[in-house]
């Protein structure tokens, strides 16, 4: 069977054709066939999913729910009520959340399935999915690739076609870049679209969570169930939300398209920049207007973020303390207890940016390091506002390479981290950005980023939704996976 | 500014890491590549700049003084790696350190 | 040498609010341990604070109360240091932009008004509590008290001895119990008070070496663990030892001050602006609806009684220092009773029977129309203070007024001279020894006389009267 988009599913139930139970079925069966070497999840609960999935068929509520039966996974920094939730840390192996995120609790309201807990970077803290303490996923479209991070589970099941969608978390890029390195429709809202409650945080003023689809009208449909105003978020923001689903098909006539001017482009390679120029070409031969702009900040944009990331995480993870929940090491005292059970549960990447974090907080450092950061913030965030006066959506590449070799970049944390040059600025204004896919370079996927206004997610979607439907390019098939 | 062994001990202590010896000498010169990086900022005249903490700037997100429905004792300490009478059991806490 | 004081105390004062600062539990740490916990107070894995706006509403009332500048434009911060109690490895407080700054409170000091500064007034959240097992083997969390709502207020170094202390905490305590933002309860935890000390040579203007003092669980205990930081830190300095600068803690038992000698590293708290919070942006119309609903003070209350009611001002003072019982005392007098009347006994025999009982002015058996009804049938002449007394107690235990009882019990007094005559006529018949002794130059006679007529009249017999009836009575013989 042909893997589904989230549009087919609903259409297929609400005809009467299909059941819930059919989706998950076949979710759960695809998972059974392509995971064992795609380990993309962390998690598969077969019982409760097919118990949510009768539920969803015999009950007459749920007739109009805008998800009704359609399946998906969530990042494993997502917490669920009574389901592990480990954030691919040993220090929360066994950890068990009295509650749900609030994207849980709304995917449920839509009647969404939810059939597992997917791989990812420890707390979010990577860009490969390789510092999951657990497991390391392999990207679709190649065995030994990284599927990309730290979302990177997430991007490979939608990518391999064992779940329609899921939910990914972006703090550098943790979206897009698994979504362009995998293939699929992957977008981070604008900071404060969707409710952070029950997001286990990386980085506060930088996280957000958003889906992994296989079209920008499927990321939609995602997007109108799971945004909107928490009470239990401070930073949620109370803007009214469209039905993003509404003019998605509008066409690119008349929109004007930044492009950057002076784009760095160190280690950007070859086939990444032809694919990202040619979909530019197709965009413009669709109506839409390309016009230059300058991003001047964007060169610091990488060092801030590395100085502001570390700082908010090194204050999040001091939680896990081995005191109330997760990982405890025999001590004999307090102070040992604290240093073990910390040492033995943080992987080496997630201590490394609670060293450089804490050092960038400390006193005599604060102001040279956290303040100069928060202040290029600053700048960044008006090198956008700039931009968007003279264009409604600004287009560049993902990231500069297609996806890398397993264990190729692990002993060069810096040039890991150069790898996000093009996501990062987005969060640090905290900008909505979408990676859609627009190409292949050497069998693997290349993605076109597009980023817009705040809270103007709609105009992103309309544009990558004209370009998926022009775009002309051989998709090859996944190496894992059901997807055609 | 060349972060030393002595520096990066002294930061793991006020994080509560433990660092083997190994990582120890495995960090300090990573640590410096990055923050030999960051110090890109140090370039750029950056006086009289406000400082961005959020995104966008919101204001004055209360909520109503209105209780909600706290955890069962049982809940609430499931996750317990040790506990003892209703309450969560740690290692001899010394005299001294605490703030408020 | 003669050596000058230097103290400084910092007050955690504990907010009343239905629930936690950041959270929906109860503040009611008193619960059985860990049952007023959720996740976000327990820090677990992605939860995150909003901000209770009753919280907020009472640290700026308690700031404006305090005379301090309000900062309309604040934020918090995070504090970060590793607690068992603190569960999430960070404290959420103020620290550059405190909800209020440069404030001050007044206190009398040998009949002279003193201000003392106030640096600070910030909010910030409670941590758990720790039980120590006695062997030393372990300690348990009890996490209800986390996230409770506290104030911080920090007084500049301007407390120059002990006694200033305990004034400043009475005032500050008086203060904050006129706003209704705390209980201020020393004992039960929801006022706390740390302190610093030094001492300097007079006219020296640098500072000594300072001791932080922790563990002083009453406004006494803070004096008196003061009165012994000072003399010990004067023997060292006349012995020509230096002071050293470290925490002690005050020891009840033995009353006197223990070094904590804690080989902690020096702190270094990394505070940064919380992004779980956004900012407060505190506009003028909010700040003058919490202004105005700032009840009077007590020390412009102290002053009214004096001006306007007339009372001494020893009265005055006793009178506001407990809200409670200022609003009773003004009840009376609204209900009509003399102001120094109602004074009297309101300081003496309401607040002597409620302390026997260990209640409080809110919990007063007579209400207060009551008392200035008993006070009225005094001035009225119809009762006499002695069977004032009776009624009152009886008044305390049934509840009923002052005229209810009276009349029920008979305690009208008897002023009416035909019905005394003939008493007054048989006590003069029947006592001719103390009747010629009276007319021999004993005064104290008469007494033994008038005596008489009350046991006679079961005291209801208006003495005045019988003393003047009596006189008269022996002028005629």
């Amino acid at each position: 069977m042909r893997t589904p988009t989230v549009k087919e599913i609903l259409r297929s139930i609400s005809a009467g054709e299909t059941r819930a139970r059919d989706w998950v079925e076949h979710s759960l069966r695809a998972i059974r066939e392509v995971d064992g070497r795609l380990k993309a999840f962390l998690l598969v609960d077969e019982e409760q999913a097919l118990a949510a999935a009768d539920r969803i068929d015999r009950a007459k509520m749920y007739q109009n729910a805008p998800l009704r039966g359609v399946p998906y996974a969530a990042k494993d920094n997502i917490v669920t009520r009574g389901v592990r939730t480990t954030a691919a840390s040993r220090i929360l192996e066994n950890y068990i959340p009295p509650y749900n995120a609030t994207v849980i609790d709304k995917l449920q309201q839509a009647a969404a399935v939810m059939v597992g807990k997917t791989n990812m970077d420890e707390f979010a803290m990577g860009s490969s999915t390789e510092t999951s303490a657990f497991q390391k996923t392999a990207n679709p479209y190649g065995e030994d690739r990284v599927p990309g991070g730290s979302s990177g589970g997430s991007a490979a099941a939608v990518a391999a076609g064992l779940v329609p969608f899921a939910l990914g978390s972006d703090t550098g890029g943790s979206i897009r870049q698994p979504a362009a390195f995998t293939g699929c429709f992957g977008m981070k809202p604008t900071y404060g679209r969707v409710s952070r409650y029950g997001l286990i945080a990386f980085a506060s003023s930088l996280d957000q969570i958003g889906p992994f689809t296989r079209t920008a009208e499927d990321a939609a449909l995602v997007l109108n169930a799971i945004c909107g105003h928490d009470p239990l978020d401070s930073t949620s923001s109370r803007q009214p939300v469209p039905n993003f689903a509404d003019g998605i098909d509008r066409g690119v006539k008349g929109v004007r398209v930044g492009i950057v001017r002076h784009l760095p482009e160190e280690g950007l390679e070859p086939g990444v920049k032809a694919a990202v120029h040619r979909a530019i070409q197709q965009l413009e031969a669709e109506g839409a207007e390309i016009v230059e702009i300058e991003l001047p900040h964007m060169e610091y944009a990488v060092a801030t973020y590395y100085l502001i990331a570390p700082a908010e995480a090194s204050s999040n993870l001091a939680r896990y303390d081995g005191v109330r929940y997760g990982r405890r090491a025999e001590a004999s005292s307090l102070l040992e207890m604290y240093e073990r059970s910390r040492s033995e549960g943080f992987g080496m990447e997630v201590k490394r940016r609670i060293i450089i974090g804490t050092y960038a907080l400390s006193s005599g450092y604060y102001d040279a390091y956290y303040k100069r950061a928060q202040q290029m913030r600053t700048l960044i965030r008006q090198d956008y506002e700039r931009a968007f006066e003279a264009c409604d959506v600004i287009v560049m590449p993902t990231a500069p390479t297609t996806a890398f070799k397993l264990g190729e970049k692990l002993d060069n944390p810096l040039q890991m981290y150069l790898n996000d040059i093009y996501t990062i600025p987005a969060n640090l204004a905290g900008l909505p950005g979408a990676s859609v896919p627009c190409g292949f370079a050497d069998g693997l996927p290349v993605g076109l980023q597009l980023i817009g206004r705040p809270f103007d997610e709609a105009t992103i979607l309309r544009v990558a939704h004209a370009y998926e439907q022009v775009r002309d390019f051989a998709w090859p098939k996944p190496v894992l996976g059901v997807a055609e | 500014m060349k972060i030393t062994d002595e520096t990066v001990s002294h930061v793991a202590k006020l994080a509560r890491l433990w660092l083997h010896p190994q990582e120890l000498s495995q960090l300090v010169p990573q640590l410096n590549d990055i923050l030999e990086y960051a110090a890109k900022l140090q370039s750029v005249s950056l006086d009289g700049v406000e400082p961005t903490s959020h995104p966008f700037h919101e204001v004055n997100v209360v909520r109503s003084d209105v209780p909600r429905e706290s955890l069962s004792r049982e809940e609430a300490l499931r996750n317990a790696p040790d506990q003892d009478q209703g309450m969560v059991r740690v290692p001899a806490v010394l005299e001294g350190g605490g703030g408020a | 040498m003669n050596y000058e004081t230097i103290i400084g105390l910092e007050v955690h004062v504990e907010l009343k609010t239905d629930t936690k600062i950041f959270c929906g539990c109860r503040n009611d740490s008193k619960s059985e341990p860990n049952t007023n916990v959720c996740p976000v107070c327990l820090g677990h894995p992605g939860t995150l604070p909003v901000l209770n706006e009753r919280a907020l509403e009472l640290a700026v009332k308690a700031a404006l109360a305090l005379h301090c500048k309000i900062n309309q434009k604040s934020k918090f911060d995070r504090k970060n240091y590793f607690y068992p109690d603190l569960p999430k490895g960070y404290q959420i407080s103020q620290y550059d932009k405190p909800i209020g700054e440069h404030g001050y409170i007044e206190i009398e000091v040998n009949g002279e008004t003193k201000r003392i500064g106030i640096t600070r007034l910030h909010l910030e959240e409670d941590a758990g509590k720790s039980m120590h097992a006695a062997d030393g083997s372990h300690t348990l969390v009890d996490y209800n008290r986390t996230g409770v709502p506290l104030i911080e207020i920090v007084s500049e170094p301007d407390i120059r001895s002990p006694e200033e202390a305990r004034l400043y905490l009475e005032a500050l305590k008086s203060i904050m119990e006129y706003c209704d933002v705390s209980d201020c309860k020393m004992e039960e935890g929801s006022l706390r008070c740390d302190a610093n000390i030094s001492l300097r040579p007079v006219g020296q203007t640098a500072f000594g070496n300072k001791v932080e003092l922790k563990n002083m669980n009453s406004f006494r205990f803070v004096q008196r663990a003061l009165e012994y930081e000072v003399e010990r830190q004067r023997e060292r300095y006349e012995s020509g030892e230096p002071v050293i600068q470290e925490t002690r803690r005050f020891d009840e038992a033995t009353q006197t001050t223990v070094s904590m000698r804690t080989k902690e590293e020096a702190h270094d708290y990394r505070y940064f602006p919380e992004p779980d919070l956004v900012d407060l942006d505190i506009d003028d119309a909010w700040l003058e609806r919490i202004r105005a609903a700032l009840p009077e003070l007590p020390s412009a209350k102290r002053s009214r009684y004096v001006n306007e009611l007339g009372l001494p001002p020893y009265d005055a003072g006793v009178l506001t220092s407990d809200p409670k019982m200022a609003a009773y005392y003004e009840a009376v007098i609204a209900a009509g009773a003399d102001a120094k009347q109602a004074s009297n006994w309101v300081m003496s025999d309401v607040s002597g029977a409620l302390n026997g009982e260990g209640k409080t002015f809110a919990e007063c058996p007579i209400p207060p129309e009551h008392l200035a009804g008993l006070i009225g049938e005094i001035a009225s002449g119809k009762i006499s203070s002695k069977q004032a007394r009776e009624v009152f107690k009886l008044m305390w235990e049934t509840g009923k007024s002052a005229a209810e009882i009276i009349k029920e019990k008979g305690f009208e007094q008897v002023s009416d001279p035909a019905q005394l005559q003939p008493i007054i006529d048989e006590v003069v018949a029947n006592n001719p020894k103390s009747v010629a002794d009276y007319k021999g130059g004993k005064e104290r006679a008469l007494a033994a006389l008038v005596g008489q007529v009350m046991k006679a009249t079961r005291g209801k017999a208006n003495p005045t009267l019988v003393n003047e009836m009596l006189i008269e009575k022996i002028k005629s013989l």
